[in-house]
């Protein structure tokens, strides 16, 4: 683990330089730990996909006079501190992979030499987890994408990709929550409110959850929504 | 008891200190873009520091009350009018019932903060007033104010004023019914001369740029783009190039974190900012400085200054200094 600086008001905690499956879980459990712990002075705790972000309020009374060094000791108390475990949710993801909402079905297709119905079906089968949600309220990035269907990002990006839009770039799926410029393939729409404010948990997807997509019909999408 | 829109200005959003502890789930902190002028423009009214007030850009609303209210103009300089008299700036303000405030035109600076005593009441929505636009939520329906918008605030904003008014010593004289007091708050992020100088750290990725890039970083004068908004300035100057190292994974970013896309443009993560990001980090804005950033507008100039973090930390600590002495000066015009 290598803890910097993040601006002059967060510590990152890196713990590695390549995406790890197990380690990303393992941050998850971590964030939990370490949100049960933080003093008054730390307001955010962002694990990403290698790294956790600890974000102090600069201003607090209590806010310790070394700062990192102190975010550095608060991980290391709750790496010993921490019980190793996932968020245990499965969470169901219905998605029409319909060419109308899967503006890019065709053009993977044509890339990955994969039928279009055989991508929904690739795309369903493998169990996804969320490594982390980030960028936009609610926006998770998934591991788990089938090594086949596998592409870069778009080369110029769509400067708008509608909520609720399935995406997929290299190994990982996306789900963007609202309608915002986006440069990964867009292969399903799925009908679910991704975030809402207002809503109990305003996130429908947390960090160390497992994902299972479920292709539905136009019509069922056309119900759900 | 509310504010009523007459005219929206380019834009005017209710901001607060920001929606802190919900970035795990891409929630983005947001808030006023100037957070020293949002704190002072509530002390001047007696409100707690992160309290709701309006952020106004570059041209300003009219807004009118429909009973007795305190206010506090301050952040960027507008030429701004109660009723018929001139708008005393950085210093609570008396408006009698039915006063129309008009801000025109921002002659320093870019972000204003209007400031209410009382606050404004719209619900708070996961714990902040603060509007995110591109979610559309927050604030008045997650949206920039329009003509027609009642915007809601405290219920007892007239006896608050009153009481408040009451308090204060060293009151001038009515003009017109506006009242005001003969002292003010200083103004500390206006910007001065261009290019203005922002401090910067070294940034995760600063290494990998090549050495006429890093150069190029702080000895360029650079112009903050049209297409700056509350999420990203975007700067133009001589293209960054990272040649050594390819796509990196997304990371947490935070406020003043300077990315770079691969068409070599830098951009300053501002309030909105997003919570990660995938593009390389040549810098860290020291967030100090990030208020003054906060007070330029598209054109612009500014040059960036090497820092280490604890050059970083002591301008924090400075700048927190003069808010303190600040707020102590203004808790003192309110009898202590």
């Amino acid at each position: 683990m290598r803890v910097g600086p993040l601006g002059d008001a967060a510590a990152y905690a890196e713990f590695s330089d390549t995406l790890d499956l197990e380690i990303n879980e393992g941050l998850h459990s971590l964030a939990l730990t370490l949100r049960t712990r933080a003093p008054a002075w730390v307001r955010d705790i962002v694990p990403a996909l290698t790294g956790i972000a600890v974000h102090f309020d600069p201003e607090h009374e209590e806010l310790p006079a070394a700062p990192l060094e102190a975010a550095e000791t608060l991980v290391r108390e709750s790496i010993e501190a921490m019980p190793w475990r996932s968020t245990g949710r499965v969470i169901e993801v219905p998605v029409c992979y319909d060419p109308e909402f899967a503006l890019d079905i065709v053009e993977v297709a044509g890339r990955s030499g994969i039928e279009p119905e055989d991508i929904a079906a690739r795309h369903t089968r493998s169990e996804h987890r969320v490594l982390m949600v980030g960028f936009a309220p609610g926006l998770p990035y998934l591991a788990g994408l089938d090594p086949a269907l596998a592409l870069p990002r778009r080369a110029t990006p769509r400067t708008r990709v509608p909520a609720g839009s399935v995406a997929v770039a290299n190994l990982q799926t996306t789900v963007y929550p609202f309608e915002t410029p986006g440069g990964w393939s867009v292969i399903g729409r799925t009908p679910l409110v991704l975030f809402d404010p207002a809503r109990e948990a305003p996130s429908l997807f947390s960090p160390g959850d497992r994902v299972r997509f479920v292709a539905i019909s136009r019509s069922d999408y056309a119900r759900l929504k | 008891m509310s504010l009523r829109v007459a005219k929206p200005g380019l834009l005017t959003t209710v901001q607060d200190g920001g929606r802190w502890g919900l970035q795990h789930l891409g929630v983005v902190p947001g808030g006023a873009m100037d957070r020293v002028a949002l704190t002072l423009a509530n002390a001047l009214v007696g409100n707690r520091s992160g309290e709701g007030a309006l952020e106004v850009t570059l041209l300003g609303p009219t807004v009118e009350f429909e009973d007795d209210v305190l206010v506090a103009l301050c952040g960027a300089q507008f030429d701004a009018s109660a009723g018929d008299v001139e708008l005393p700036r950085d210093r609570p303000v008396f408006l009698p019932a039915g006063t129309a405030l008009t801000l025109r035109r921002a002659a320093r600076g870019t972000r204003a903060y209007l400031a209410v005593a009382g606050g404004i009441a719209v619900e708070p929505l996961l714990g902040s007033r603060s509007t995110y636009l591109p979610a559309r939520f927050g604030g008045l329906e997650g949206r920039a104010l329009r003509a027609g918008d009642l915007l809601a605030l405290a219920p007892n904003a007239a006896q608050l004023a009153a009481e408040r008014y009451e308090r204060l010593s060293a009151r001038a004289s009515s003009r017109g019914g506006v009242r005001s007091v003969r002292w003010s708050a200083p103004a500390l992020t206006l910007p001065e001369h261009e290019p203005i100088v922002l401090h910067a750290m070294p940034g995760r990725h600063h290494d990998e740029f090549d050495d006429e890039s890093r150069r190029a970083f702080f000895d360029a004068v650079w112009r903050v783009s049209p297409d700056s908004n509350r999420m990203g300035f975007r700067l133009a100057g001589p293209a960054l190039a990272r040649p050594r190292g390819g796509e990196i994974l997304s990371e947490p970013t935070c406020l003043g974190t300077v990315q770079v896309p691969a068409n070599g443009a830098p951009i300053v993560l501002m309030a909105d900012h997003q919570t990660t990001g995938g593009y390389p980090r040549v810098a860290e804005v020291a967030g100090a400085d990030v208020p003054r950033l906060a007070q330029l507008a598209p054109g612009a100039t500014l040059r960036f200054a090497l820092c280490t973090l604890g050059e970083a930390l002591e301008l924090r600590a400075a700048l927190n200094a003069r808010v303190q002495a600040a707020l102590r000066a203004i808790s003192w015009e309110y009898g202590g």
